[in-house]
């Protein structure tokens, strides 16, 4: 599509892919919800995912990850299928799919992201608990590591959910609305720790909804609207056009500086 | 025997140490009471996972839809053999779960919806079998629709086995897979990205909980059997937040309920065992619900009562912090009515106050001490600082 001559442009073309969509499509009933998503996401870029409600952007990034079936296409990490390379994958799912009333601890929660290194039956020991309670720091949670989930106030249990998946060591993060519903603080806090993850070559894919943060947190971008309208370098394709197209109304996006 | 009980039990003379030393020498009264112990351990350890994953409903689904395979098992067999009849209850009953599951996922109706219509359409199904069976003329038919509400009386040492072994096997199965019941309860999408079978977890948990209802049903009931499943549950997550600690009292909760109901219905001639086991087990949700200290009713109240004075304390206090700044003297006296800015609880407020030494009362004027500015002006900072 019309993005291809700009990522072929951009000094990171030298990088590997680390993430390579082919032909998905996914629908849940008659309609489909994405449409032929074609999709190269280089290593070692901190990318947001932005379109519309309904756009299909949680589905994108579950059906990336084997959590919805797709009707046709392939998903292929590094080169190799997905199924082969999860262990380089980590998933911040939305705060509010889970029930935080579950009997369980922050520290407990965190725990979680060791289970798939892990493997079947074996239980988490010591090595797993250090692992767990140095991303409960990273994150600025270490205080709150026994308390009980429900306890935890909206952002609290966002960073709980962001130190799990730190915890898992991934090459690859997908973030699924990690700023919804958080205070400033914490939104400033998550950044900066997903910059710190760009900066040592990880590959972080965010759906984003806030649009006037984009040229500041992310040097990556995708237009998504059930078709991918556009994706590359924020400061190639951010622009009016692609907006416009998007979401469908003559959208003015105004970059202040 | 028997006549010894009832005798014991008529006069309801029977103190507890009487009821332990029968329990231990009555051979029927053993076995009942083993049998509902070990059910009400099983289901209410299983129970916690179906309330966790808000499926509170499905049990109540399943054992209605085991009804039909029972008489269905009746009718091949001609045998009234309780374990025969199992068998029958456990297809049917898996049956429906399946049908659930598949409504679920293939159209766009709700789980209650589901659950819903294959609990009524199993359990029409069943009654029009029952209803059936009853009027063919077979001396042997009589008995079936103690299935409806069970009966306890009719437990014998190979049905408590039977139990014994599927509680074991349940026990060592969950101990095994501990973790991945845990992730998959909390968070299923997530647990699939690390790389299990959600499937193989999720179809280990569904079958167990088919076949400890599929086991009750003979003591407890059709009806009945989903309030064995969820109230040791629900008792057990008011104590406790931790999913282990849960379990572990749900199992508990549940044997108890078991032990209690077997003695009540046995001493008292005409109550049958299972709605009475039903009913202690209600009264653990109950107490469990207002007692509990951190989630409990009563506890929440007296809670909310006590950081409402505290609050009462702090505002007052802030409010003559205020006015006190303003004069020279911190302990500037005032009147009252000066004071009395919020819905007349200001002097309960101040005597309460003067008792902590933050105020004191001269005449019919009311001033800060030391102590009291000094406490005032901390509050402040921290509240401020807290809402930042």
């Amino acid at each position: 599509m019309n993005s291809k001559p700009i990522e072929k442009n951009n000094t990171t073309s030298a990088k590997k892919i680390a993430v390579k969509v082919d032909d998905l499509t996914v629908a849940y009933n008659y309609k489909p919800v994405l449409w032929d998503i074609d999709l190269e996401i280089p290593e070692g870029v901190l990318m947001a995912i932005v379109g519309p409600n309904g756009a299909g952007k949680s589905t994108l990034i579950k059906s990336i990850l084997g959590i919805l079936k797709p009707i046709a296409g392939s998903v292929s990490i590094y080169d190799k299928p997905y199924e082969k390379q999860r262990q380089l994958v980590a998933y911040v799912p939305q705060k509010g799919s889970v029930d935080w009333d579950f009997p369980t601890t922050a520290l407990d929660v965190v725990k979680m992201g060791t289970y798939g290194s892990l493997g079947w039956i074996k239980r988490p020991g010591q090595k797993e608990k250090k692992a767990s309670l140095e991303a409960l720091e990273k994150v600025g949670m270490l205080a709150f590591k026994s308390r009980q989930i429900s306890q935890l106030s909206g952002g609290q249990q966002q960073r709980i959910f962001l130190a799990r998946a730190l915890v898992q060591n991934a090459s690859i993060y997908f973030m699924d609305e990690p700023f919804q519903g958080v205070d400033a603080t914490t939104e400033i806090a998550i950044i900066n720790i997903l910059k710190e993850l760009r900066k040592a070559g990880k590959t972080v894919i965010v759906v984003h909804h806030d649009l006037q943060t984009v040229p500041e947190y992310f040097d990556w971008v995708t237009f998504l609207n059930v078709k991918k309208i556009a994706t590359g370098p924020v400061k190639d394709i951010f622009n009016d056009d692609n907006l416009t197209k998007t979401y469908g109304i003559n959208y003015k996006v105004s970059i202040q500086e | 025997m028997q006549f010894k009980i009832l005798k014991y039990i008529q006069n309801y003379k029977m103190d507890i140490t009487e009821y332990i030393e029968l329990v231990f020498t009555d051979y029927t009264l053993r076995t009942i009471t083993l049998g509902t112990a070990i059910l009400g351990a099983v289901t209410g350890m299983l129970g916690s996972f179906a309330v966790l994953r808000k499926q509170s409903l499905l049990g109540d689904a399943i054992s209605h839809a085991a009804l039909p395979g029972i008489a269905i098992a009746f009718l091949i067999t001609g045998t009234k053999d309780s374990n025969t009849l199992l068998i029958g209850a456990l297809i049917s009953g898996l049956i429906g779960t399946f049908w659930i599951r598949g409504i679920i996922t293939k159209t766009h109706l709700k789980s209650d919806t589901a659950l819903g219509l294959i609990l009524s359409l199993f359990f029409g199904f069943g009654m029009l079998l029952l209803t059936f069976i009853q009027k063919q003329p077979n001396a042997n038919q009589a008995g079936l629709d103690k299935y409806l509400f069970g009966q306890a009386a009719t437990l014998v040492e190979s049905d408590v086995w039977m139990m014994a072994i599927v509680t074991g096997l349940c026990l060592i199965v969950m101990l095994t897979f501990w973790k991945e019941f845990k992730i998959l309860l909390f968070d299923a999408d997530y647990t699939k990205t690390l790389g299990f079978n959600t499937k193989i977890i999720d179809i280990l948990i569904t079958s167990f909980i088919v076949l400890a209802i599929v086991l009750g049903l003979q003591t407890v009931g059709v009806v009945l059997m989903s309030a064995m499943l969820l109230a040791p549950a629900a008792a057990a997550r008011q104590w406790t937040n931790s999913l282990s600690v849960m379990v572990f009292l749900a199992a508990i909760f549940g044997a108890f309920s078991g032990v209690f109901g077997t003695a009540i219905s046995a001493s008292q001639n005409n109550l049958s065992t299972g709605p009475v086991i039903v009913l202690v087990a209600a009264v653990f949700v109950v107490f469990s619900f207002i007692f509990s200290p951190s989630r409990g009713l009563l506890f929440k109240q007296i809670r909310f009562i006590k950081n409402r004075r505290d609050l009462e304390l702090h505002k007052t206090l802030t409010f003559m912090h205020h006015i006190a700044k303003t004069h020279e003297d911190i302990s500037h006296p005032h009147a009252i009515k000066l004071l009395n800015n919020f819905q007349g609880y200001t002097k309960n407020t101040l005597r309460k106050l003067v008792e902590k030494d933050y105020v004191q009362l001269k005449g019919n004027m009311w001033s800060l001490t030391k102590v009291g500015f000094e406490t005032a002006a901390n509050l402040y900072t921290k509240q401020t600082t807290e809402d930042e």
